[in-house]
């Protein structure tokens, strides 16, 4: 079947169409969320199993031949991390029904998530530049909707500067697509890529890539482009902080990687190191925040910024082994983050603040919560047998091959701070004196920590079963590396 | 012609950024929709301005000016549209909330730092 391609795209649409119209049966809103993100996730997986045996799907819609119509492309790199998305949306969607409100459930919340499912997995499959930029603003417009929900102080304060962030940045998306389709005069991705592999990329062509990198640095918090994040994912609930921390970053991660490996590969003296050397200061602005913090939340949020900080430093090496690396540790890092946000969800839910000064002694009450949270921060830091390991393993060895001593090094160091902060929550947390917390028995924890625990549980497997997902990782990787294998897939010559 | 236009969307440019920096929240509003106005300018330019009919095939003309620019800028346009709409309700909502409308003081969290 063809059309299994859209199939990701168009599960969610539909859904969220169906859910605008029922409101007010909130029970009748989960069901069908759960159901149809279900379905979602089972089309992907299917969608991967045929990328895995037949290599990369191109779907030309509306049967337009390929530089002239949209073409929807899923390479191995694409789908799974529309998989994993997936995946995210049904646990965050699980962990939402017990935590979210009912008041918040009645404003569209349900839908909005649908909505955002479809942005995001439309930008992850998108063959055509400017459908990307449509994809992106399906994304933002959702997750303006959704961080301003529920409409407190804090979170208009926040929203604001949000969404000034990104009517700016999604501006420069525009103003790039148009100097790029004025130098190539096409807007498909494969035939971008042709075209300026026939030019040879003149210095221009520079220009634009550095304007992509602000664009897409941007709306994935890199150095210089970071300040918003901090603030703004501080403001909504822990569920939708768990959904723009493992997804919104990582989609603008994503395009780098598309477009620095697909169109801007020919000239990477400037554009590569440039992006190394943000990379190298993401990280390290990164770290500085994660342990100058005494809040959960703000520990965990400065965490993405060093993630993103290691990814872009694997793609600016742009080698097989560092991309490979980089692929393996985009996965293992949308899942982990998911995990993390909604475990810091329970810790915020149990004693009612996200103050860690005020926490302890959690795990004598909660001792599997405790344990798992344990295991989620091993696997964040990247301890061997669990999923954080063989990707920063592959991207430090490909900076230590390339000469990239500094990033190398930054990136290793950065695991050391990551554990610390992570083992700050843990010990001030879950161990020393318990305290008691006004409320805490009405909580059934179990409901909440059940969505988390899938998550931990396929980290877990993801990382001990490296070796299995080595091959799949790899027809990523090769996609990537060769762009030859994505424009013949497209173009079809 | 495109020198020319491209003046005009560098001083349209250069407005809105002023316009961006300033405390007010509705001068920061007015500055994004003169940010997208050039931006929307610019790929109508950079799309080529060329001499040419409307792209109409009823004119049977010898040569039309390129009908994808300006598809993308009828795109561009709806989703900037949403988008000010949603902004602008929130800034109003943001004012009946908080009580102002100066960035200066819708600074700062309640981080337990």
């Amino acid at each position: 079947m063809i059309n299994l391609l859209i199939l990701p795209i168009l599960i969610p649409l539909f859904t969220a169409i169906v859910l605008i119209f029922m409101v007010k049966y909130v029970a009748a809103q989960r069901v069908l969320s759960v159901v149809s993100t279900l379905g979602t996730l089972t089309a992907s997986i299917v969608l991967l199993m045929k990328v895995r045996a037949d290599g990369v799907q191109s779907l030309n819609l509306s049967s337009w031949d390929a530089p002239f119509g949209i073409t929807l492309v899923s390479d191995m790199l694409s789908i799974l991390l529309v998989t994993t998305t997936s995946l995210i949306t049904l646990c965050v969607i699980i962990y939402s029904a017990r935590s979210i409100g009912v008041e918040r459930e009645r404003f569209y919340y349900y839908a909005v998530i649908q909505f955002l499912l479809v942005g995001v997995n439309g930008a992850f499959t998108t063959g055509d530049i400017f459908n990307l930029f449509v994809f992106f603003e399906v994304m933002l417009m959702s997750s303006y909707v959704l961080i301003v929900i529920g409409g407190t102080k804090i979170q208009l304060r926040e929203s604001i500067k949000y969404i000034l962030v990104n009517i700016i940045s999604s501006a420069i998306f525009v103003i790039a697509v148009a100097y790029l389709y004025s130098i190539v005069g096409t807007l498909n991705m494969a035939h971008v890529s042709e075209r300026i592999a026939e030019v040879g990329q003149p210095p221009i062509l520079t220009v634009v890539a550095v304007l992509f990198l602000i664009v897409f640095g941007l709306k994935g918090a890199i150095f210089p482009m970071y300040s918003w994040l901090p603030g703004s994912y501080y403001a909504p609930p822990v569920p939708i902080l768990a959904l723009f921390g493992s997804l919104l970053t990582k989609v603008g991660v994503y395009s780098i990687m598309r477009t620095y490996s697909l169109f801007f590969y020919h000239d990477q003296a400037f554009t590569h190191d440039l992006l190394g050397i943000l990379a190298i200061i993401t990280i390290i602005a990164g770290c500085i925040g994660a342990i100058a913090y005494w809040d959960v939340k703000k520990i965990i949020i400065y965490n993405i910024i060093i993630a993103v900080g290691v990814l872009a430093f694997g793609v600016s090496l742009l080698t097989e082994e560092s991309i490979r690396g980089t692929i393996f540790y985009i996965i293992h890092d949308m899942i982990i983050k998911a995990a993390l946000f909604l475990m810091i969800g329970i810790m915020i839910k149990i004693t009612g603040t996200s103050n860690l000064r005020q926490m302890g002694g959690l795990i004598k009450k909660y001792p599997l919560f405790g344990w798992s949270f344990l295991l989620t921060c091993f696997g964040l830091a990247g301890i061997p047998p669990l999923s954080g390991f063989p990707g920063k393993l592959m991207i430090v060895r490909a900076g230590l091959e390339e000469g990239a001593y500094v990033g190398a090094l930054t990136v290793l160091l950065s695991s050391l701070f990551v554990l610390y902060s992570v083992i700050k929550i843990f010990m001030n947390g879950f161990w020393k004196a318990p305290k008691d917390y006004p409320g805490e028995d009405q909580q059934p924890v179990w409901f909440l920590w059940a969505p988390a625990a899938i998550l931990v549980a396929v980290s877990v497997v993801y990382g001990v079963g490296a070796e299995t997902m080595y091959p799949i990782i790899s027809q990523a990787t090769d996609a990537l590396v060769n762009p030859t294998i994505y424009i013949d897939a497209v173009l079809k010559e | 012609m495109e020198i020319l236009m491209s003046i005009v969307i560098g001083i349209l440019f250069s407005s809105a950024v002023y316009l961006m920096l300033s405390k007010s929240l509705l001068r920061i509003i007015i500055g994004t929709g003169l940010l997208s106005h050039g931006a929307h300018l610019l790929l109508i330019t950079m799309g080529g301005l060329k001499t040419g009919t409307v792209p109409l095939l009823g004119e049977h003309a010898k040569s039309y000016v390129d009908p994808l620019p300006q598809a993308l800028i009828l795109t561009a346009i709806v989703i900037s549209f949403g988008v000010t709409a949603f902004f602008l309700v929130m800034a109003y909502r943001a004012y009946q909330e908080i009580g102002t409308d100066n960035m200066d003081q819708m600074r700062g969290n309640e981080a337990n730092d």
